[in-house]
Parts: C-alpha cells; sequence; structure tokens
C-alpha cells in the first residue's frame, strides 16, 4: 500500500479545513437590510432525485413571475423576491425542515411547493400553523383541496377528478368502453383510477381489469402481458414521470399500440420529450399546453421561457409562474399581506390573461381554493408542426367548470380562522 | 393459464438475466477486493449516458461497443485514485467511498445531461416484437439476452482461460498468497475493478434501451443485484448468475398470482436463503468473514 | 488486560485526560441547553437545533454498534423509521398521546432488531454490512407496500403531535418549538445517559474487546455473538428512539426515513465526529445536518459537495473530528 507522506497528508487537511472555514465565513447569514423589505416568497420544491425535472420547470416559471411582478411595481409597492429550498426528492423531513426554515429564518410571506402530494399536505401543515398561505404548485391528489382542504392552501394544478372528467368523453368516443388500468400504487394514481372509473361509468364503460405497479418499476412488461390477456379496447396508462416512459416505451417495442388503444389520464411534456418519437402516442389529457395560437397571454409567456432556457414552457413552468402571479395578484388585491385577508380576496379571484395564458380566464372557487382552468384533451404526436417540441395534438378544449365536479362532490368542508 | 405463466417465465429469465449482468460487475469487484460498490448504479447509468452522447456519432452498434469501454476507463481511473487507498483498512471506509461516490455521480450526470429524461433510440429492426403471440419477445430483449450470454460467456473465458482470470480466481481465494508469489495485486484489483464497471456500462446501455434515461436510472437497479449476489452466494459468480436468473423468474410467476408482491417475493426469497443456508445457494463456505 | 488506546467510552487513561474529558462533557450540555438561544444569531432555526439533537442520537446509537463494538451496520435507518412509524401509527390510529406513541415505536422496532439480530450474529464484516443493508430495504419496502396502513410512498399524514401532559402541567410541544427541543433533548440525555452507563459496565467493557480482537475476546470466554446480537438490539433501540423524535419533529413520516441513503447519513455522520469517542457522533451530526442545510440552498448541486465531502472524510479524516483532536492534544 503506498505511503503518505505524513507530513503531505497533514498540509493537505489543514488546506482542507481552512477551505472550509473561509467558505461557511462567508455565507449569507447575515442578510442586509438594504432600503425596502422585500415581499418575500419561498419554493420549496425538488430540484434533484426523481422529481427533478418537473420541480425545476416549475422554479423556472416561478423566477419568471418574480421578473415580471418586480417590473410592474412588485407586490404592494415593494420588490418581490423568491428563495428557493431543494425539498429533495428524499426524506420528506427535508421538506418540512425547508419549509419551517422558509418561514423562520427567511420570514417569508408565501409558500409554494411541492411536486408529491403528500409533501404538500406535510407543508401545508407548516404554513397553517403559521398562517400563510400555501400555494401548491404541482401535487395533483383530490384531498388537497378536498377531504382535508385548509383556508390557507390554494392549488394551481388540477385535481384528479377534473382530468378524469376531462378526458372520459373523448376515449368512449374514440376508443371503446372496455378498460384495463396500470395504476401507480399511492394516492395520485388511487385517485386519477377511482375519477376515471366515476367518469367513465356515466359513459358506460366497464373495467375489465387493472394492475397497482410500485412507484418506481422499471418493468413493465408481466403487466403488459396481463394487460394484453384481458383483451381491453383502452390500455389506461396512469403513471406519471419515469414510470411512464418505461411502460409507453415497453408497451410500444410490444407493439400494443397497434393492437389496442392505449391512453391515460394526465401526460405532461417532460416525459414525451423523454421519449423516442415512435413511443410518442396516446390519448391524454394536459393541463397546459404552450402550442396555443391566438391566445391571449400564451405567445408572451413562451417567447419569455424560450429566451430564459432555449425550450418551451410545460404545464409545470405554467404552474409555477401562476402559483407566484397569484399570491401577488391576491396581495395586491386584499392590500395586505396578513394570511387571512389575502386568502378571502382570492375567493373567487379570476386570473389575468397575462397570467392565464388559456381560452377561459381560470378562478380559484370559493370554498375550495381549487383553481378551475380549461383542460386540453388530445393525443401525443412524435412531431408536429409547430416545432420539435411540438409533441401533443390538442383535439378539444375542455371548459374548467365542465369538468370540475361540484363542490360538494369534492369533499371539502372548509372553516376559517376567527381571528 | 398457463400460457400467462409460461410467457412469465421466460419473460423473467430475459428480465433476470439483465440483473445477472448487473450483479456480475458488483460480485466480480466484491470477491477480490472486498468493495461494495455502492457507485455501481452511477456507473450504469454513466454507460448510458455516454452511450447518448455517442449515438450521433457512432450509431447504436458502435456506441454499445464503445460506451462500456469508456466507462471502464473511468472506473480504472476512480479506482487508482480513490479506492486503492482504502484496501487493508476497515471495509466500511470503501463502503462510504463508493456511497459518496454514487452521490456524485448522479450529480454530475443531472449537470451535463439534465434532469429531464433523455430519449435514447435504438434501431428499428430491434424494437418490433418477433411474432404476434409472443409479443413480449421483442427483439430488443432477445438481443439483449445474447448479449447478455455473450458477456457471460467472455467472463467465464477471461476468468478460467487466461492468465489474468486466474490471478483474479486465484486472488479472490487468497490476495495474500498471490502476492507473495509475485502478482502485482494492486494491478489485478485495477483491471478487476474495471471489468466490473465495464460490466456496469454494458448494463447501462442496454438500460437505456428499456427504460426512459435520467439520471436516478441506476438506483433502483442496485438493490435486485445486492440479492441475487446474497441468494446466489457471496463469492461465487455462477452463483450471481444463477441468483439473477431467479430473482427474474420469481418476479415474473409472482405477477401472475400476487401482483402486489411482484418485488415482495426476492426479498422473501433472500430472508429464506438466510434463514436456512446463509452462505447463499452456490456460495463457498467460509465467505462470511 | 490488554491496554486500551487512548480513552473511550469516557474512561480516563490519566487524571489530566479525565478532566479534559470531563470539561469537554460540560462544554457539550452547556452549549445543547442553549442552542435555541444562539442557533438563531449563527443563520440557524430552533427546527434545526432539534434535528441535530435527533440525530445526534441516531448516530450516538449507531456508534454504540459500529464505534465501540466494531460491527458495521448499514441498514440502521431501519429501526429509526419503525420508531418512526410506530409513533406516528400510533397516535393517528390508536390514542393521541406521545409516550405511547414512542413507547410502541420503540418496542416495534427493538422486536424487529432482535429477530435480524439472531439471524445475521454469525456474520461478519463486508457480508454482514451487506445483509443490514438488504434487511434494510425490506423493512423501506414494507413501509413503502403496505399503503393501507402506513400510506406508502405518500407517507403518514393527518396526525400532529400531542401536548404532554405530565399530570401537574401541559407541555405544549405540539405549538412551542423550543418546548419540543427540550423535549427532544431531555429524552436525548436520559438516552445517553443510559448508554454511557452501559458502556461503562463490564458488559461495555466486553464489547470494546470484542472490537480490539474478536478472537482473544473469545478466547477470554466472552460469548461473543451473543454480546454482539445484544449490543445490535440496544443500538437499535436508541435508534428508534431518535426515529419516534423525527416523526414528532416532522408531524410526518414516509418510507424514505428508512432507507439505505439515511442509513449512509448515519454512518458518516459517526465516522465524520470520531467513530472512537462518545461524543463524536454528535458532533458529526451536528457538522453534517448544518452542512447539508447550508449547501442545499446556496446550490442545486448540493448532491456533489455532500458526496465530495464523504469522499474527503474518508480519505484524509478516518479519526474524524474528535479523533482528530484527540491526536494533536496527546502529541
Amino acid at each position: 500500500m503506498s505511503q503518505h507522506n505524513p507530513l503531505d497528508t497533514k498540509i493537505s487537511r489543514r488546506r482542507l479545513i481552512q477551505a472550509a472555514a473561509a467558505t461557511a465565513l462567508t455565507g449569507p447569514y447575515i442578510i442586509s437590510a438594504r432600503g425596502e423589505q422585500p415581499v418575500k416568497l419561498g419554493l420549496d420544491n425538488p430540484l434533484t432525485g426523481t422529481y427533478a425535472a418537473v420541480g425545476k420547470n416549475e422554479m423556472i416559471g416561478c423566477q419568471l413571475a418574480i421578473e415580471e411582478i418586480n417590473k410592474k411595481g412588485g407586490i404592494l409597492g415593494r420588490p418581490a423576491q423568491l428563495i428557493v429550498e431543494d425539498s429533495t426528492s428524499g426524506d420528506a423531513g427535508t421538506a418540512v425542515q425547508k419549509a419551517r426554515k422558509l418561514f423562520e429564518r427567511d420570514g417569508v410571506d408565501f409558500l409554494l411547493g411541492n411536486v408529491n402530494s403528500a409533501l404538500s399536505l406535510a407543508m401545508a401543515d407548516v404554513a397553517f400553523e403559521k398562517k400563510k398561505i400555501l400555494m401548491v404548485t404541482g401535487g395533483h391528489t383530490d384531498a388537497v383541496t378536498g377531504t382535508t382542504c385548509h383556508w390557507n392552501v390554494f392549488r394551481i394544478c388540477n385535481t384528479t377528478q377534473m382530468e378524469a372528467n376531462a378526458v372520459a368523453p373523448a376515449l368512449v368516443k374514440n376508443a371503446g368502453k372496455k378498460w384495463y388500468y396500470i395504476t401507480p400504487d399511492y394516492a395520485f394514481g388511487h385517485t386519477l383510477q377511482s375519477g376515471l372509473e366515476k367518469a367513465g361509468a356515466k359513459l358506460g364503460v366497464t373495467k375489465v381489469g387493472g394492475d397497482l405497479t410500485p412507484l418506481g418499476t422499471t418493468d413493465f412488461s408481466s403487466y403488459l402481458i396481463k394487460a394484453q390477456a384481458a383483451n381491453p379496447d383502452v390500455l389506461m396508462l396512469l403513471v406519471q414521470g419515469n414510470d411512464m416512459i418505461n411502460c409507453l416505451k415497453q408497451a410500444v417495442q410490444f407493439g400494443l399500440d397497434k393492437k389496442l388503444h392505449i391512453a391515460g389520464g394526465q401526460q405532461e411534456l417532460e416525459p414525451l420529450e423523454g421519449l423516442p418519437p415512435e413511443a410518442r402516442i396516446g390519448t391524454w389529457v394536459f393541463e397546459w399546453y404552450w402550442n396555443q395560437p391566438g391566445v391571449a397571454g400564451v405567445k408572451e409567456f413562451v417567447d419569455a421561457i424560450k429566451k430564459k432556457t432555449g425550450r418551451v414552457p410545460t404545464a409545470r413552468t405554467w404552474f409555477g409562474f401562476a402559483s407566484v402571479w397569484a399570491c401577488a395578484l391576491g396581495a395586491n388585491e386584499a392590500k395586505s399581506l396578513d394570511g387571512i385577508k389575502v386568502a378571502k380576496a382570492l375567493q373567487d379571484f379570476k386570473l389575468p390573461p397575462h397570467v392565464a395564458c388559456m381560452p377561459d380566464a381560470p378562478f380559484f372557487r370559493a370554498g375550495q381554493n381549487q383553481l378551475i382552468p380549461n383542460l386540453y384533451v388530445g393525443h401525443a404526436q412524435a412531431k408536429g408542426p409547430a416545432g420539435p417540441d411540438d409533441l401533443f395534438k390538442v383535439t378539444d378544449v375542455v371548459k374548467g367548470p365542465d369538468a370540475a365536479g361540484t363542490l360538494e362532490e369534492s369533499g371539502c368542508k372548509m372553516t376559517w380562522p376567527s381571528a | 393459464m398457463t400460457q400467462l405463466i409460461l410467457f412469465n417465465v421466460f419473460n423473467g429469465l430475459i428480465v433476470g438475466a439483465f440483473y445477472a449482468l448487473m450483479a456480475l460487475g458488483l460480485s466480480l469487484i466484491l470477491n477480490l477486493s472486498g468493495v461494495i460498490n455502492f457507485a455501481h448504479g452511477g456507473f450504469l447509468a454513466l454507460g448510458a449516458y455516454i452511450a447518448y452522447s455517442l449515438l450521433p456519432f457512432t450509431g447504436f452498434w458502435g456506441a454499445l461497443v464503445i460506451a462500456p469501454v469508456l466507462t471502464a476507463v473511468i472506473g480504472l481511473i476512480v479506482e487508482r485514485v480513490l479506492i486503492r487507498p482504502l484496501y487493508g483498512r476497515d471495509p466500511l471506509y470503501s463502503l462510504l467511498l463508493t456511497f459518496g461516490l454514487a452521490y456524485v455521480l448522479e450529480d454530475v450526470a443531472r449537470a451535463i445531461w439534465g434532469a429531464q429524461s433523455v430519449p435514447f433510440q435504438v434501431p428499428a429492426s430491434l424494437t418490433t416484437p418477433l411474432s404476434a403471440q409472443f409479443f413480449f419477445l421483442t427483439g430488443y430483449r432477445i438481443f439483449m439476452v445474447v448479449l447478455v450470454a455473450a458477456a457471460v460467456g467472455g467472463l467465464f473465458f477471461i476468468l478460467n482461460r487466461t492468465r489474468l482470470g486466474m490471478r483474479i480466481r486465484a486472488g479472490t481465494s487468497d490476495l495474500e498468497t498471490v502476492s507473495t508469489l509475485g502478482v502485482n495485486v494492486r494491478i489485478l484489483r485495477n483491471l478487476n475493478f474495471g471489468l466490473g464497471i465495464y460490466l456496469a456500462g454494458l448494463a447501462g446501455v442496454l438500460a437505456a434501451g428499456l427504460l426512459g434515461l435520467e439520471p436516478t436510472i441506476g438506483t433502483s437497479l442496485i438493490m435486485p443485484s445486492f440479492v441475487a449476489i446474497i441468494v446466489g452466494g457471496l463469492g461465487s459468480l455462477p452463483g450471481t448468475l444463477l441468483g439473477g436468473l431467479l430473482i427474474g423468474v420469481a418476479s415474473g410467476i409472482t405477477t401472475v398470482y400476487f401482483p402486489s408482491a411482484t418485488e415482495a417475493v426476492i426479498y422473501v426469497m433472500m430472508g429464506i436463503v438466510l434463514l436456512i443456508r446463509p452462505r447463499g445457494l452456490l456460495g463457498e463456505e467460509g465467505r462470511l468473514q | 488486560m490488554s491496554a486500551l488506546p487512548h480513552a473511550s467510552a469516557g474512561v480516563p487513561a490519566n487524571p489530566g485526560t479525565a478532566l479534559r474529558e470531563h470539561a469537554f462533557t460540560f462544554l457539550v450540555w452547556l452549549l445543547l441547553l442553549s442552542m435555541p438561544y444562539w442557533m438563531g444569531a449563527v443563520g440557524g432555526y430552533t427546527e434545526l437545533a432539534s434535528r441535530v439533537v435527533i440525530m445526534g442520537l441516531a448516530a450516538m446509537a449507531l456508534n454504540f454498534l459500529l464505534g465501540f463494538t466494531g460491527v458495521l451496520s448499514f441498514g440502521h435507518a431501519a429501526y429509526f423509521g419503525l420508531g418512526a412509524y410506530g409513533v406516528a401509527m400510533t397516535v393517528k390510529y390508536l390514542a393521541p398521546s406521545t409516550p405511547l406513541g414512542l413507547l410502541v415505536g420503540v418496542a416495534v422496532a427493538t422486536v424487529a432488531a432482535a429477530v435480524i439480530g439472531g439471524l445475521i450474529r454469525k456474520m461478519r464484516g463486508v457480508y454482514f454490512a451487506m445483509v443490514t443493508i438488504a434487511f434494510g430495504q425490506v423493512f423501506y419496502f414494507i413501509t413503502f407496500r403496505w399503503n393501507t396502513v402506513t400510506g406508502g410512498d405518500d407517507g403518514l399524514t393527518g396526525w400532529r403531535r400531542v401536548p404532554l401532559h405530565l399530570g401537574f402541567t401541559n407541555v405544549p410541544i405540539d405549538t412551542n418549538d423550543k418546548a419540543f427541543y427540550y423535549f427532544a433533548l431531555a429524552i436525548f440525555a436520559a438516552c445517553v445517559a443510559v448508554m454511557a452507563f452501559i458502556l461503562r459496565s463490564p458488559f461495555g467493557r466486553s464489547l470494546i474487546a470484542i472490537r480490539e480482537n474478536e478472537r482473544r475476546a473469545r478466547f477470554l470466554g466472552i460469548p461473543v455473538e451473543q454480546h454482539i446480537w445484544i449490543s445490535f438490539v440496544i443500538s437499535a433501540f436508541f435508534a428508534a428512539v431518535a426515529g419516534g423524535l423525527y416523526a414528532l419533529l416532522n408531524n410526518f413520516v414516509d418510507p424514505r426515513a428508512l432507507r439505505w441513503d439515511m442509513s449512509g447519513n448515519f454512518v458518516i455522520m459517526a465516522v465524520l465526529g470520531g467513530m472512537r469517542s462518545f461524543w463524536g457522533p454528535l458532533i458529526g451530526a451536528a457538522i453534517f445536518v448544518a452542512l447539508q442545510d447550508y449547501v442545499s440552498s446556496q446550490t442545486e448541486n448540493w448532491m456533489s459537495f455532500i458526496g465530495t465531502f464523504f469522499i474527503l472524510v474518508v480519505l484524509f479524516f478516518p479519526r474524524g473530528v474528535l479523533g482528530l483532536i484527540k491526536r494533536r492534544a496527546s502529541k
């Protein structure tokens, strides 16, 4: 074994310690007060790990919104500032810890996040304790604005029931009534499947079978073999993210897209971009799409994001963008940063066109705090006329209220604090 | 029903072959050097990404040949610089080092190629099923099995018919004696590590054809490899191969009857093996130290 | 009796060292008792202080096995996590009581450790490590898949810390961060005291003997396998206490608390602080938690930093911070 000269080791060790100490001391622990105190918004989202891709896109949308808001005079006349923390895709304690850090050390007035529904619920709890607003950017499970709704929790992205209601009619019309489900085994998957079953039942759909797959499944071959044996009209792939890529890739390699119709609920641009062209197939619902010629606000938003990153915005980018704007607009409307006042101001609040970027004005439904936006039903395509990023052909823009169901159905019973 | 079972057995062998490839690399490194390479998944991802970057220049086949070699070269450098200082020390340290290395590899992959999944395209000739009935036997999966068989064959050839292989085998039994016999143990360990990483890189290129290519592609594949080694037997390469195949087939069959237990079954198998025959199915005695 | 290198488990080798040991212990307690008050000034926050104490306890629990018995377990997050889930499930499903929750969590984890320890006590070295990793993964897998009970990937929500009803007063650990910190610190203190006591006892001495030279220990008549088994269980017991506190800290628990990266974090904390000393893991935990908190706020590429940090510690600081200080001091 090679001998280290003890002197060498000591010197390099010392240098290491010195370097570390220097870095620590130059940290921004001391926040200098210079002039106007900014209004701080904290984003607690995954920037590493499994959800990094969508988490980062949300962050980019948030950053663009902050820039635009500051150009237009800020929030209540003060500059807006975004503080970003990585909730990681690891242990949830980190997300909660970062949420507390944002509130206690950084003094944020608004909390935004998380891609993961469960973490959104955990963060909602922290925000509830601090009586501040949490704007959920990307967690879809119904409970967030449903059975566990709070006055301080608002959601930009859709509930799984809304997505199901939007896509079911198109599937019945174009594909058939015998459905087989491949569902990811967590709350999002469960609620999406039950939403689809409910929406489908109204249209005469029968479920011929289904399988729950654990999150992070890499090999779907055995599930696909079973699915094919059940002989459905439609194979519903409810898996998301990497699971979606794996499953679609394998389904297409098996030639299943030629035997039956492949579809699902939620789909996003990120997985489509990660698939080889021949696997970009199927009928899905998008929550927002960049190629909307003629719709107010869209071109400016798409151009701004293209300038920032070189790529088109995805639905996630828009979620981040709209979330920050909603906080700013709510604060300006309420003329206050007080959580309760802003929350009250956001009831039935309509997002203006330059934020909404969709045909019909989305609004936060009163008593539920859920944004009711348009939904885009269509099918994936290997390449579209609008360029290499045009991977989705929208066939039907569904109006939010049509897909949303009633307030009662959501199960949300909101209570307000007496303060 | 029998057709379903049969399909799943065949499919399980295919999946198992892939697990075996990954586990063999891990086992090689573990047997000779006593290092648990937590970064194995990271090297797998690296191999896949290097192949992805080579695709426009060399096409799929060229990338398949070159990428694992490049990954192995990186492996050789890593072993020389980071792992060699740790031999002779408590195995704890090499474990921690590869643990940290896994973090770094994932982050570097994300920094270079992005967090977003990248589309990895395999030649169209491979992506079609061979027959309508046996639709799960796609050209790609058959190709993968053939390649794994070739790699395993190559590995056993190297181990049994070349001098290097003989030294590796001897060193696995008794490194001290091998050293006193005049073999340069450092280079031996280095080359052995490189060989193991070559297998990881190869597994990576194959994986990229089946799965979405993103920075965490390797992390979920490490655990089945561990189980394959424990089930098959520490210190035995044929055991690792067997372990991998067993895991694949067991998972496949379980999907038919108890779909939710598809993964659980590999841990159950591990538990049973540890209870009844702790050294593993084909493991050698005295390897528990 | 073999000469033990340096002072370990707080037992002094000579009077000068004893004074230093006591002074150090005093300093540690002073810092711990006052942490919520100076945490803010250095850019921290009370919750971070609680996290340091909890992780410190987990690392010290692991070190009971790793540093003092010389056995490498890389799957301790399993017991940590079982403690966490025990608390969460008790508070959510059984009864809103913090003490009961902790009891259940610790009991479950200890039983699991007893079973597993019994299975693997004959194994050593790398193989032992591998098997602990695999078993750790088994528990991760169970919590991940049994989602009707554990909430699966979504974790267990819908419950909160319950204030402590101590008969004469209610301690508001659910609303007051500082109250929770001192509650955690109190439990930490109790655990640490017990650990120190065990390490000073003849049983503890025999563990150290096993670490130093297992064969010799065997010749001395020490029932090595049995002792390792007991050490394993004790270590898991305290890890579970830490896990329970962790669940209470977050009002949330999810399967990743049992994953191998959490196990790895505990090991690095022990190594970083100094495996051969009693307080080492606490120091390591403080550095690691603070570092991770700071770096992940600064850059997206914190994983490279932390990974490189691991590598540097292993290559240049294998004896950890306290090991380094002791070596300097004894010169």
